[in-house]
């Protein structure tokens, strides 16, 4: 302890929002230079505010910063790049329309003269791509880059700016588990050269295999540091949420009754031309859960999208209990018993500035128990809201409050709460954990699993390979738009070999794909 | 049919070609215009209001001077000014930026009168103002060419410094690095912000090139394509302006072709007033243009949108 010089030291942060809620509460957090230091905690723990504060984004309201050991004051981004310290931030911060190499150097252009020498901003790309083992496409638009090569942009775009801390704030949540392989190599190799990485992650099995030390915080306070090697996942997990978290999700088998959704024979051509489904027939059954795994942008959307009537398929049908579904429009597919909880929770599944109340009666507002004459009966509204509040221990100052100020997890279980306590046949649960904390998501997967037993057909599409081999009774692997692979029963399936599958290295055969249709 | 050998009578004349560029030329301004404030991420819909002002600010100046060019000057800085204003109340005390644009356009009409009447004397137009008027040129060569040369030859100095603003723009907009800024604040105010790029330092920049751009365009109206300032002189080119911005993409290229096209639609209806038909009906063709336009536009991007799963 003697000989390490510490990088980063932040002593004593406090910060409190305009708004009164106290993020950070005298914080301290020390990361030596040249270690892995994960930094852990709930969604709301304030990982991202001590983060943010680190970076120049925000200001504290207490306390000191000391980077390398001069104390500083990080008053914006361009003075915390100045001091060596870049940020990977979840949601990538790139141009898409601009080329990889032109990303790379935004705000500090190689000019020859009055104009940008794009020969020389290539160049610098190659450069660094080489030296630091990052392969990129310079001359590639962004948009037309997998997400991988997205995020080894955004690492590059903070070395070429000299950085020597790097903070990644959950840089595997987008990762294919291959991806992710490559980025701990990367991790590795510059701890190797110097540098310094603090990573943010949810994932305990992660944060075992790379991290030096961890930080955990709960409630806005720092909950220790700790040398990765001496805790178990389950000591983490119980500092990080204060009881004991089962990651194992009880289920009994499996009893698959009749079809509920039936889709057959789907084919889709995006606007750019791509074909994005390709023949997709299966079938989902009362009472299992059926999982799509596979890696993003292989037709999973597509087909969300689908089934819901946001988009029709080229040809093909899709059927809820014998009735179609393309053309019926939202109110209809949900009168058939349909619910959705969709990828992206701000978009389509929760209005940010409308109260809890209102979005927890957003699909039932019509209902007569609701109403009193022409207006809505507002004592029926509160007792509708707060027992949903109450049932799915949403954390709250009361329904009043606006859904935006929740914390993500808590956004979901308002989602979720609506959309398991309508009485679903069919619940389309589309990554339906992303990005939320251990205990929310140990809640919404035992709901899940509560809700196929009592008889409900689940169709769960996950990027996360732990959730999709968990919690499905069967399972699809999409891939290149089409089904991949089809297993019946999930339990002896190992990663390596959903993998293959995944990335379109082995492929089952037609019969054995076909059985994902039953008649 | 008698009526249509009649139109296209009109429509394959040197004169007519020549109109067509010379009505171009405003709507031209104001579109390069609204494309360098739409590719930073602002809405400059008060472009008409900064024709406006720029129109009647050349001919004081000029009348004042006795100078063309300072008259122009003039008319370009108060355009960057009343930009820059809009830019004030956007990104400084975060008032919606459409309202700010509305704004301007309405002191545009209200203000320009008022302040004509304090300078001439009269409300309706400036006839009493001794005003310049910016050269013709006449390029050597070119005119003698036949055809050629009366269709593109001895148009208003500033006919040709619109076309030229098209490739400066567009030279701006993907050769330098403020360019380069510009697009990455428009599209994504976060990635520019994360790498130390002010976003509204540029958005200012922006706006002051926009309302520069804006002011050329007015300055022109009063200052070439006619003589003296007059009220609701713009006519609603600043919208159009934007039609045309919006129906190019925001490619100062395709951007000059659609405001052509608006400029063709202009010359058109000035023309057809010739053969009889109800002038009001005529005068409409340049706004049936625009509606047509940005209904085509819309249907395309609609179309465009559907497929797009974002």
């Amino acid at each position: 302890m003697e000989d390490t010089i510490l990088a980063v030291q932040m002593k004593g942060i406090t910060k409190v929002y305009p708004n009164g809620i106290a993020a950070n509460q005298g914080v301290d957090f020390n990361v030596r230079r040249g270690e892995i230091h994960a930094l852990m905690g709930e969604n709301g723990a304030g990982k991202s505010t001590l983060m943010k504060m680190l970076f120049g984004l925000e200001q504290p309201t207490e306390g000191e910063i000391v980077i390398n050991g001069e104390t500083v004051s990080l008053t914006s981004p361009t003075v915390a790049i100045s001091k060596g310290i870049g940020m990977v931030h979840q949601h990538f911060m790139l141009v898409p329309s601009l080329t990889v190499a032109e990303n790379i150097v935004l705000g500090m252009e190689p000019t020859r003269g009055m104009f940008i020498d794009y020969a020389e901003a290539v160049r610098i790309t190659e450069e660094f791509s080489q030296r630091y083992n990052l392969h990129v496409e310079p001359h590639a638009k962004v948009m037309d880059i997998p997400v991988g090569m997205k995020q080894k942009v955004e690492i590059l775009k903070a070395l070429v700016r000299g950085a020597k801390i790097l903070i990644l704030d959950e840089p595997t949540a987008v990762l294919t588990s291959q991806e992710t392989a490559e980025l701990f190599k990367e991790l590795i190799h510059f701890k190797e050269q110097g540098h310094t990485i603090i990573f943010i992650s949810h994932k305990l099995k992660e944060i075992k295999q790379i991290t030096d030390r961890m930080t955990i915080m709960r409630g806005g306070k720092s909950m220790g540091v700790f040398n990765t090697a001496d805790v178990s996942e389950q000591d983490i997990s119980r500092l990080m949420v204060g009881r004991d978290v089962v990651l194992k999700v009880e289920k009994e088998k499996a009893q698959p009754t009749d079809t509920v959704l039936r889709v057959e024979d789907i084919h889709y051509e995006n606007e750019y031309g791509k074909k994005m489904l390709n023949g997709v027939s299966f079938t989902v059954r009362r009472g299992e859960i059926l999982g799509i795994a596979g890696v993003e942008g292989n037709g999973q959307r597509e087909l969300v999208s689908m089934l819901f009537d946001m988009v029709p398929p080229d040809a093909g049908t899709i059927t809820v209990e014998g009735q179609t579904v393309t053309g019926a429009g939202q109110r209809r597919i949900r009168d058939m018993g349909v619910s959705h909880i969709p990828e992206d929770r701000m978009t389509y599944g929760a209005a940010g500035t409308a109260s809890i109340e209102e979005n927890l009666i957003s699909d039932r507002f019509e209902k007569p128990a609701f109403h009193k004459g022409v207006l809505f009966d507002m004592e029926a509204i509160h007792r509708e809201s707060d027992q949903l509040i109450r049932d799915y221990l949403i954390l709250c100052r009361s329904g009043k409050q606006q859904v935006k100020m929740l914390s993500g997890g808590n956004i979901q279980k308002v989602v979720v709460a609506r959309e398991f306590s309508c009485g679903p046949k069919l619940i389309i649960a589309d990554q339906p954990t992303r990005g939320i904390d251990v205990g929310a998501t140990e809640f919404i997967r035992r709901k899940l699993v509560e809700l196929s037993r009592e008889g409900a057909a689940v169709l769960l599409v996950s990027a996360d390979l732990n959730e999709v081999m968990e919690l499905s009774d069967s399972l699809m692997v999409f891939c290149g738009g089409e089904i991949a692979a089809y297993f019946e029963d999930t339990s002896a399936l190992t990663d390596e070999e959903m993998g293959e599958y995944m990335l379109g290295l082995k492929r089952q055969s037609p019969e054995e794909i076909r059985r994902a249709f039953h008649e | 049919m008698k009526m249509l050998t009649d139109i296209f009578g009109i429509i394959f004349t040197e004169a007519f070609a020549f109109s067509i560029f010379r009505i171009t030329t405003p709507i031209l301004f104001a579109a390069l215009a609204a494309v360098v404030a739409d590719r930073a991420g602002v809405t400059n819909i008060g472009l008409e209001g900064i024709m406006m002002i720029s129109a009647l600010t050349g001919v004081i100046f000029s009348a004042w001077t006795q100078s063309a060019w300072i008259g122009l000057l003039c008319a370009i800085l108060l355009g960057m000014a009343t930009a820059l204003m809009i830019g004030f109340f956007a990104l400084k005390l975060k008032t919606d930026i459409i309202l700010a644009g509305i704004a301007v356009n309405m002191l545009g009409s209200g203000g320009t009168v008022f302040f004509m009447y304090l300078a001439s004397g009269d409300r309706g137009y400036s006839a009493n103002l001794a005003s310049k008027v910016m050269p013709t040129v006449n390029i050597p060569g070119l005119q003698s060419i036949p055809v050629l040369g009366g269709i593109l030859s001895g148009h208003n100095i500033l006919t040709y410094l619109a076309f030229a603003a098209v490739l400066l723009v567009w030279v701006l907009l993907y050769k330098t690095p403020m360019g380069l800024q510009i697009r990455a604040v428009g599209e994504s105010p976060n990635a520019a912000d994360s790498v130390g790029v002010s976003v509204n330092r540029i958005k200012y920049i922006a706006l002051g090139i926009s309302g520069a751009l804006a002011g050329l365009g007015g300055a022109f109206m009063s200052m070439g394509y006619m003589s003296s300032f007059n009220t609701g002189m713009t006519a609603g080119r600043g919208f159009i302006a934007l039609a045309a911005e919006a129906m190019g993409r925001g490619e100062p290229i395709g951007t000059m072709l659609t405001s052509l096209l608006f400029g063709f639609a202009d010359a058109l209806a000035n023309n057809m007033q010739s053969l009889g038909l109800p002038q009001e009906l005529v005068a409409m063709t340049p706004y049936v243009f625009t509606i047509v336009g940005l209904a085509a536009y819309a249907a395309s991007t609609l179309k465009k949108n559907r497929k797009k799963l974002e």
